[in-house]
């Protein structure tokens, strides 16, 4: 009676949740590694828009 | 080098500033008469009319501080500060006028109607169709006129707070679009496209990502320009400011599911709902953190500046409720959290501190600007700051205090294994935590009104600054990158592939959470004993949905013994498969109406709406004696009827020329059986036979026997 048991129906639907979770890891990584590989000359201009 | 004179508009960022204002007070208004209506019935003028029952007036509320207040304090904080962020005037002023009263005129079109009635039944997007496509059409002009801003500015760089200004713009164009399909049966009623399951997994997933994409990145963009403005420094840090934007619209999409963890939601998708939630932590404390630590250096200010006092509280807050909401998001947390005051609590810290606080905080430090004066009085500033904090306080803690003492009530069991409680002696013992919860909200109400004298004196004061001059060299057209530079900052300077990069990014949550429950829609359990409802229930259920019954009751049963016990056989997927739209509800102050069918009989009912407290003395309910006056509009069914199978419900072809008889049929054998088993007299025509048929209807399909 319980709905999950119907989703069983669609192969591989565990593994969503997996593949989100590695999406986001990389996605995560990706924008870290970009946002400290900015250079701090650039970064203090970023920083300073709001006061020019 | 050459340089372009142009001016900053001070206009429209005044008019919003102002609607801001306006709005709030009223949407806060709704909200403590609300809030006074759950300890003194009367105040819902039931005797007099229908429209300020607690049932159509919370929808009002809602909306207004959602759309109306803290909607106008997006729009004044965009209209000020990307200009003068991207060192350009706003791209067309007829345009921004367009915005400003096409979105006046949906608040008002909005609260009349809910006032009227008319309402898709669906928290926080109850407007009916025809505002939810103003809305679009109003939400694409204000779209035009940003990104024409930004397409012809004299800043290469886009600040990160235009990041967040643009992600919010795309993010909830997609939200109201995909939750506001509806099937219209008249100029004011549609039913949802979708139905039980999946509407709720496409309501939550908008109403969860209303929060994230309304009324919070729009407001961390706020925070990021006016925050460095007030304190008068640059923000903490611009790196952390990129890794928040980024994982925090990549993660907020995915958490709608908990807001219904241990309903008929598949559970893979709470699952999912709750890791995300967890992970929410991170980017929200970064911001929260980034925020506080801008002040590093300058906290002697804070004691003294009420601007920045406001703003600190309002971050502080934020990183409450970006706490407190994963920690709700535990399905041990949730069952004690979900449908109680605690949720009620935790939306406040986060309406009334975060949102409320930082408009203040933006508001105070704006008014001073554009009318080139200094603040009338700080001393009042800071009055409105401890009075409003004082509220939030009185607010939140009986919120807290109920939802425990309500959850330790519900589950109480006597040693031979008897609920030791009634419904009514938890709803008996919580109302003195509603009335000091209604005094909080009052305060804050207070507060806000000392603001608008002092603004109203700052104002007086100065002399309002319509333009102001400012001069910047152009972009040059030929852009050449510094070497060394990385694939992000072509994003940065390219807003259109922002705005694309964003859109993937928000989509991709919403796109593994909602497809796989739709590609199942054939398999969901088609439940033999589950009927599409009679055409004298289906006008009971819309009459149901229009009172807004559905903010104090819940028609989900959870399966917990405690839920089983007091209310009946906990919910299945399969029951809801006609419910257009669904009624699961979110919020418990009367109790849970999934089985209510077949419990008491239709007398009971009868005298139960007529007066709640005859029936169940000590009740808040609020009586609706229209409902006993006002007759069916019969011809309404045809519509109705073609419109549910229009969405898939399976009434026979043809069924329309046969469906008012059948309801007359209904009708006249509750009236009858009225008058002879109770010698009650009532026209079958009239409302209330349709609404009991409707009650007596829900959770009997599968009911067992006992």
């Amino acid at each position: 009676m319980k709905f999950q048991h119907y989703l069983e129906r669609i192969s591989g639907i565990q593994i969503f949740p997996f593949i989100s979770l590695l999406i986001f890891v990389c996605f995560f990584v990706g924008v870290s590694y970009w946002a400290f590989k900015i250079h701090k000359s650039k970064i203090k201009e970023y920083e300073n828009i709001p006061f020019n | 080098m050459h340089t372009e004179v142009f001016y900053y508009d001070n206009k429209f960022p005044k008019y919003f500033a102002i609607a801001t204002i306006v709005w709030g007070v009223i949407g806060m208004l709704v909200g403590v008469i609300a809030a006074f209506q759950m300890v003194f019935p009367v105040l819902n003028f039931s005797e007099y009319f229908p429209y300020l029952s607690f049932g159509r007036l919370r929808p009002v509320h809602t909306n207004a501080v959602i759309f109306a207040f803290v909607g106008n304090g997006i729009f004044t904080a965009i209209y000020y500060s990307i200009p003068r962020l991207l060192k350009t005037e706003m791209w067309s002023k007829r345009l921004s006028a367009l915005h400003f009263w096409g979105w006046q005129l949906i608040i008002v079109l909005a609260a009349l109607t809910l006032l009227a009635g008319f309402t898709t039944g669906k928290e926080y997007a109850e407007l009916e169709w025809p505002i939810d496509i103003l809305i679009t059409i109003i939400w694409v002009i204000f779209g035009f006129n940003m990104f024409g801003t930004i397409l012809t500015r004299r800043e290469r760089h886009l600040y990160v707070a235009i990041w967040f200004f643009i992600a919010s713009w795309v993010t909830v164009a997609i939200l109201h679009i995909t939750n506001s399909m509806e099937l219209p049966v008249s100029l004011f009623k549609s039913y949802s496209v979708y139905a039980g399951v999946q509407d709720a997994l496409v309501q939550w997933w908008y109403g969860h990502n209303a929060v994230a994409f309304f009324l919070t990145t729009p407001y961390l963009g706020l925070m990021y320009y006016f925050l460095p403005k007030a304190a008068d420094r640059p923000v903490y840090s611009y790196r952390l400011s990129i890794v928040h934007f980024w994982s925090i619209i990549f993660i907020y999409i995915w958490a709608g599911p908990h807001h219904l963890l241990y309903t008929a939601l598949p559970e893979w998708a709470q699952s999912l709902g709750t890791v995300f939630s967890i992970m929410l932590i991170l980017p929200s404390w970064g911001g929260m953190l980034n925020g506080l630590f801008t002040l590093r250096g300058a906290w002697d200010r804070v004691r003294e500046d009420p601007i920045l006092k406001f703003m600190v509280v309002a971050v502080t807050c934020y990183g409450m409720a970006t706490f407190e909401g994963p920690m709700m998001s535990l399905k041990n947390v949730n069952a004690i959290s979900h449908y109680s005051d605690w949720t009620i609590a935790h939306v406040h810290i986060g309406a009334l501190g975060w949102n409320g606080f930082l408009t203040f905080g933006m508001l105070y430090w704006l008014f001073p600007k554009m009318f080139n004066t200094t603040l009338y009085s700080r001393k009042l500033a800071s009055t409105h700051f401890w009075i409003g904090t004082l509220g939030i306080v009185l607010y939140a803690i009986p919120m807290y205090w109920s939802a425990f003492r309500s959850y330790f009530m519900m589950k109480s069991f006597t040693p031979t294994g008897q609920l030791e409680y009634q419904f009514m002696d938890i709803v008996q013992t919580i109302v003195p935590f509603y009335f000091i919860r209604a005094i909080g909200g009052t305060l804050f109400l207070a507060g806000v009104i000392i603001m608008i004298y002092n603004l109203w004196k700052t104002a007086q004061e100065g002399k309002f600054i319509e333009s102001e001059r400012a001069e910047a060299a152009p972009l040059t057209k030929q852009y050449v990158a510094p070497a060394g530079s990385l694939w992000h900052s072509i994003i940065e300077r390219k807003p259109l592939m922002l705005l694309t990069f964003s859109l993937i990014v928000v989509s991709i949550g919403g796109i593994v959470e909602i497809v796989p429950t739709f590609l199942i829609k054939e398999n969901i359990p088609q439940l033999t004993s589950v009927k599409p409802y009679t055409p004298l229930e289906l006008q009971g259920r819309d009459i149901y949905i229009r009172e807004g019954c559905y903010t104090c009751h819940s028609q989900m049963i959870r399966p917990f013994r405690y839920e089983i016990s007091r209310y009946g056989e906990y919910s299945k997927a399969g029951e809801f498969v006609y419910d257009h739209p669904y009624q699961w509800g979110s919020k418990r102050t009367g109790p849970d109406l999934a089985r209510i069918g077949g419990k008491y009989s239709d007398a009971w009912h009868f005298n139960h709406m007529l007066d709640p407290q005859s029936m169940s003395p000590g009740s808040i309910m609020p009586a609706y004696p229209h409902l006993f006056e006002t007759e069916i509009i019969k011809s309404t069914t045809i519509s109705k009827i073609h419109a549910m199978r229009r969405l898939g419900v399976p009434y026979a072809e043809g069924y329309e020329s046969q469906c008012i008889k059948d309801m007359e049929i209904q009708a006249d054998k509750i009236s009858n059986n009225l008058l002879k088993e109770n010698k009650i007299e009532i026209k079958s025509e009239s409302e209330i036979i349709a609404l009991i048929a409707y009650l007596q209807r829900l959770g009997t399909d599968i009911k067992l026997k006992k």
